[in-house]
């Protein structure tokens, strides 16, 4: 085994450099049976990284619920994928790219867009949406930020959101929807989480695993640099310091014409017949996709180097192997048939070179001009990694009093002004300003896109025949705030509230995909987090019959040694059988009558994840408003009932699907008094007027954000239907007031108007606050 | 009849179009490679939305140098009906096949949004089936629609009537507020002085059926179907 192509000798020091600790490196002597050169190295510290082999999440990872019956295609794969009707499937996973957006804003913004598009159509799957789940450090100077944060965090939004217009709008996706939240502790590591869905008929799903010994192992797409190199590694999987503005180089850079050229390209040459397997070159380059999928396919693979197309020159095997230059895919071609997928890459102007072949043996042999640099058993290195059972540790019990929590206002009060205060928060606040900078509309799928419905929809086009029956509806959720106060509940609201977005779409929740973001997995606390976070989402995702189909887990979260919140985004996927039975969130007509509809109401089967306290101000200080009108974090997440979520969300498929409603839109964040003020805003000329009875301070029954509840509205003639449905489904159903034309917005509660005010004021506080903050107007 | 959607690498509105052709107006259309000179005995040609070759250097500098486009400019010529929108739009300028040319948008952001133009001119292949004054709610998606020419030229557009179509607000009252992209007199779209050339920034593509939330573009595909079919009549 020749190892003079390298000069430098590995050392036990350079391993450690390369992120290796000394069980791992002897591990690695262990597999090879010797010492390993400086490029195998490289190979191993990258497979082995924490972004790569999931070392410290697998153990946990295990007990997430990944089956169902319409799960074609679970984790482990480039993204799942679910059985949609009719012979198509759709594929879809979150990824973060959270590091690098902190460094280089655009260009980690970008090349995270990119990534998970090439992670769908790497599956034959055409993309056909994105959504971004986006969390930063405070916009506005307050009691956590000072001015100079403020701005900073300010400059990092707007980089990340050109940076997905930016390759989203040129790729030729829409960029359809996502959320937007803010907290101080993203101040210094902002969350890029961008999730995409393709589809394809089922019978052409493409996976990552090669076969047939001596077919060609083909390299396409763009040429390879010295981008990136170790982005996974040390970018990725490692906390950041004073010094990680130094990282820069380590981020890649996009190019979203040559992905788009890809994208055409690929899913030509798939329909040649001729592809056996394809995997994107995403973290870890050439390294991963040959060790990946050889190992996937029980095979070997040799490459020669020599025959890599590359951009510069000069560059060694290590950085060849290590690069993460963007918009490149490796595939595996039947032997013999390689001319034809040549030809279709030459067509689209891209490179596409045979680098190699699919070897009997398991070696992941890799050669530079003939002379072999790196000599390494393909399992072993995929799968046989560092698998860490880290220790746990729950932390001190929160000590907290009455003196802590939320003080409400006496009753009487009129609210008007802390509502307006909320609408113009940049949490609550329109994100228009935002989404137009995205093209949300491009390939005519979009029936709900930014803000109209609570979920993106967008209908499926047949892929041959343009047809158009269903359309599929996708939302993100993740409370950081709430898992941070309890973990095990946190997450469960974050599953609950995507699949009740997805409902209030009249989509039938089917699947999910979630992006795991958490501090330094060193921790005990946060592995304790980590750990509670796991329980919560697979007892939610199992109780709504959403199995997690993918997605990723991104740590090392931190700044100077302090953590993010555990903060898991909950991809939830649903169906609509009828594309024509969208629901928005929009008023509709004049006399309609508003319905709340809550799950909870009805005790049949209830049941409390945490016991409620009984104390409302102790769960609503986990709230939007406590936090920006009382300035105070602090209690619990709301109570979560989960077979009272999952009574919800069957009852508004059911009325979705029998067309009685005329709106729907779940309370979130900011509570009934938010909701309703936004069906006024989607609407055109119309408003509201409630008259609320239920007991309790009055803010919690404005701005509580207690979950299976949704606020839809009904023309009169509908109603007895509707509430008929409603009792079928155990779903409580109380009228709170009517829609009205012209202006004038009023809210009373037990006789007196807490909330008296005007659509225009209210909408103007609530539409032009995010621009208006973003320019310091 | 038979449209043809030009395919350049980077075009992303082409299936959108071949869908409002095909499959709601269900007319035959098919698509054409940028590299090839042969436009398949197409009656109307339709350059699409895009980035083609990812607008680098500037929207629709390269794609107006690929094979396909003498033709176009052969066939335009001869008087063949040729639409650009957005990205089409920038090419067809860049091609000297219409006058003016794109900056960037006056906000220097993307911008993606339904939009009111309004009909200013019916007497052209584009325009026939709308009545003169009819505001259209059309999507746009550009980062560079802000149109601007020399004075002289903008000038000789209005004294032609070449500007078709005009940004302004829903009910039509005020163009300057209804404007955004910045462009010179409202421009919307334009034709050439032989009215079978033209261009619009907003994608007629996008609003063909009520689910997409306007069916408005449709007027424009089916005033060029109304034009093909009173071409043939005319020559039969």
């Amino acid at each position: 085994m020749a190892t003079a192509a390298t000069e430098i000798k590995v050392t036990p020091e350079i391993a450690a450099e390369h992120g290796l600790t000394a069980e791992e490196y002897a591990r690695v002597k262990k597999i090879l049976g010797r010492d390993p050169n400086i490029t195998e190295l490289g190979i191993f510290s990258v497979m082995w990284s924490e972004h790569c082999s999931y070392k410290s999440s697998k153990v946990h990872l295990k007990r997430l619920p990944t089956r169902g019956k319409l799960v074609v295609q679970g984790p482990g794969e480039n993204a799942g994928v679910v059985d949609i009707g009719d012979g198509l499937v759709a594929a879809f996973k979150i990824e973060s790219h959270n590091h690098p957006s902190y460094v280089e804003p655009f260009q980690g913004a970008t090349t995270g867009v990119g990534g998970i598009l090439r992670d769908i159509f790497s599956m034959g799957a055409r993309p056909i949406a994105v959504l971004d789940s986006l969390r930063f450090g405070e916009i506005t100077a307050g009691k956590n930020t000072s001015e100079e944060e403020a701005a900073k965090n300010r400059r990092i939004l707007d980089g990340v959101i050109r940076g997905i217009a930016n390759y989203g709008n040129c790729f030729g996706v829409p960029t359809v929807g996502g959320e937007v939240c803010f907290e101080p502790c993203y101040s210094q590591n902002p969350l890029v989480n961008a999730l995409a869905l393709g589809i394809a008929r089922k019978e052409e799903i493409f996976l990552a695993k090669a076969k047939g010994i001596g077919n060609p192992v083909i390299y396409v797409g763009a040429k390879t640099g010295r981008d990136g190199i170790h982005g996974a590694s040390l970018l990725a999987s490692a906390e950041f310091t004073e010094e990680s503005q130094q990282k820069r180089p380590n981020v890649q850079v996009g190019d979203p014409f040559v992905e788009k050229l890809l994208l055409e390209a690929c899913l030509e040459a798939m329909q040649t017949g001729a592809v056996v397997a394809i995997q994107d070159m995403g973290a870890a380059g050439l390294t991963c996709s040959t060790t990946e999928m050889a190992s996937r396919g029980g095979t070997g693979i040799e490459i020669d180097l020599a025959r890599v197309p590359q951009r510069e020159t000069g560059m060694t095997p290590y950085e060849i192997m290590l690069s993460e230059s963007q918009e490149r895919m490796l595939l595996v071609a039947e032997n013999g048939r390689e001319h034809e997928v040549l030809a279709v890459f030459k067509k689209w102007g891209l490179d596409a070179m045979v680098v190699g072949q699919v070897t009997d043996g398991g070696l992941m042999r890799v050669k530079d001009h003939g002379k072999t640099v790196a000599d390494i058993p393909a399992h072993p290195l995929a799968e046989e990694g560092p698998v860490y059972n880290r220790p746990l540790a729950a932390p001190a019990p929160r000590v907290e009093s009455e003196k802590d929590w939320f003080t409400f206002a006496p009753e009487g009060a009129n609210l008007t002004q802390n509502f307006v205060k909320l609408l113009s928060s940049p949490a609550i606040a329109s994100k228009r300003w935002i989404t137009e900078q995205y093209d949300t509309s491009v390939r005519t799928n979009t029936l709900a896109g930014p803000g109209a419905s609570d979920a993106a929809v967008v209908r499926i086009k047949d892929p041959k025949t343009g047809v158009v029956k269903r359309a599929l509806a996708l939302a993100t959720d993740g409370n950081g705030r709430w898992c941070q106060l309890n973990p095990r509940v946190g997450p469960m609201h974050a599953v609950a509230e995507a699949a009740r977005n997805v409902a209030a779409s009249g989509a039938r929740p089917i699947a999910a995909t979630n992006c795991l973001n958490f501090g330094s997995p060193e921790k005990p606390e946060v592995m304790w987090q980590f750990s509670q976070v796991i329980d919560g989402v697979g007892e939610a995702c199992t109780a709504l019959g959403t199995p997690i189909t993918g997605g990723n887990v991104s740590f090392y979260n931190e700044t100077l040694g302090k953590s993010i919140y555990p903060t898991p985004v909950i991809g939830v996927l649903g169906i609509l059988d009828d594309a024509s039975r969208v629901l928005k969130i929009a008023f509709r007509e004049e006399g309609d009558i508003i319905l709340l509809l809550d799950g909870v109401a009805s005790t049949v089967g209830a049941r409390y994840i945490v016991p409620s306290s009984g104390n409302s101000a102790r769960e609503f200080s986990s709230s939007e408003y406590s936090k920006t009108v009382g300035g105070i974090v602090a209690g619990e997440p709301p109570a979560i009932d989960l077979s009272a979520e999952k009574r919800l969300i069957d009852c508004l498929v059911a009325l979705a699907a029998e067309g009685s409603l005329q709106s729907a839109h779940d309370i979130s964040d900011g509570g009934l008094a938010v909701t309703l003020a936004e069906s006024c805003f989607a609407a055109n000329g119309l408003s509201a007027t409630a008259k609320l009875e239920e007991t309790g301070p009055v803010e919690a029954v404005l701005f509580g954000e207690r979950g299976a509840r949704a606020v839809v509205s009904v023309n009169p003639t509908q109603l007895a239907c509707v509430l008929d449905t409603a009792r079928q489904y155990q779903v409580a159903a109380h009228e709170v007031g009517k829609v009205i034309r012209g202006d004038a917005f009023r809210i009373q509660y037990k006789g007196s108007a807490v909330i008296d005010s005007s659509i225009p004021a209210l909408h103007d506080a609530w539409a032009h606050s995010l621009e208006r903050t973003i320019f310091g107007k | 009849m038979k449209f043809g959607v030009v395919v350049f690498p980077g075009s992303n509105c082409d299936h959108d179009a071949f869908y409002a052709l095909g499959n709601v107006l269900q007319k035959p259309v098919e698509f054409i490679w940028h590299q090839s000179e042969d436009l398949a005995n197409c009656d109307a040609i339709i350059l699409p939305g895009g980035f083609s070759y990812g607008d680098y250097l500037r929207t629709g500098a390269i794609a107006r140098f690929s094979p396909v486009m003498k033709s176009v400019e052969k066939f335009a010529n001869s008087g063949g009906l040729v639409l650009g929108v957005c990205n089409g739009f920038q090419i067809l300028c860049e091609a000297g096949l219409l006058p003016g040319a794109m900056m960037r948008n006056s906000g220097l952001r993307f911008i993606c949004r339904h939009v009111h133009i309004r009909v200013e001119q019916t007497d052209t292949p584009f325009t026939n089936a709308a009545s003169k004054g009819q505001i259209l709610k059309i999507p746009i998606a550009h980062s560079d629609g802000n149109y601007n020419c020399d004075e002289a030229t903008l000038a000789e557009l209005e004294k032609n009537h070449q500007v078709i179509f005009r940004y302004t607000t829903p009910d039509g009252s005020n163009d300057d507020a209804g404007n955004p992209n910045g462009a010179v007199h409202n421009i919307a779209g334009i034709c050439n002085r032989g009215r079978n050339v033209a261009g619009l920034m907003p994608h007629p593509e996008r609003a063909v059926e009520a689910a997409l939330g306007s069916t408005d573009g449709l007027t424009i595909f089916r005033s060029m179907v109304e034009a093909l079919v009173g071409a043939a009549k005319a020559t039969a």
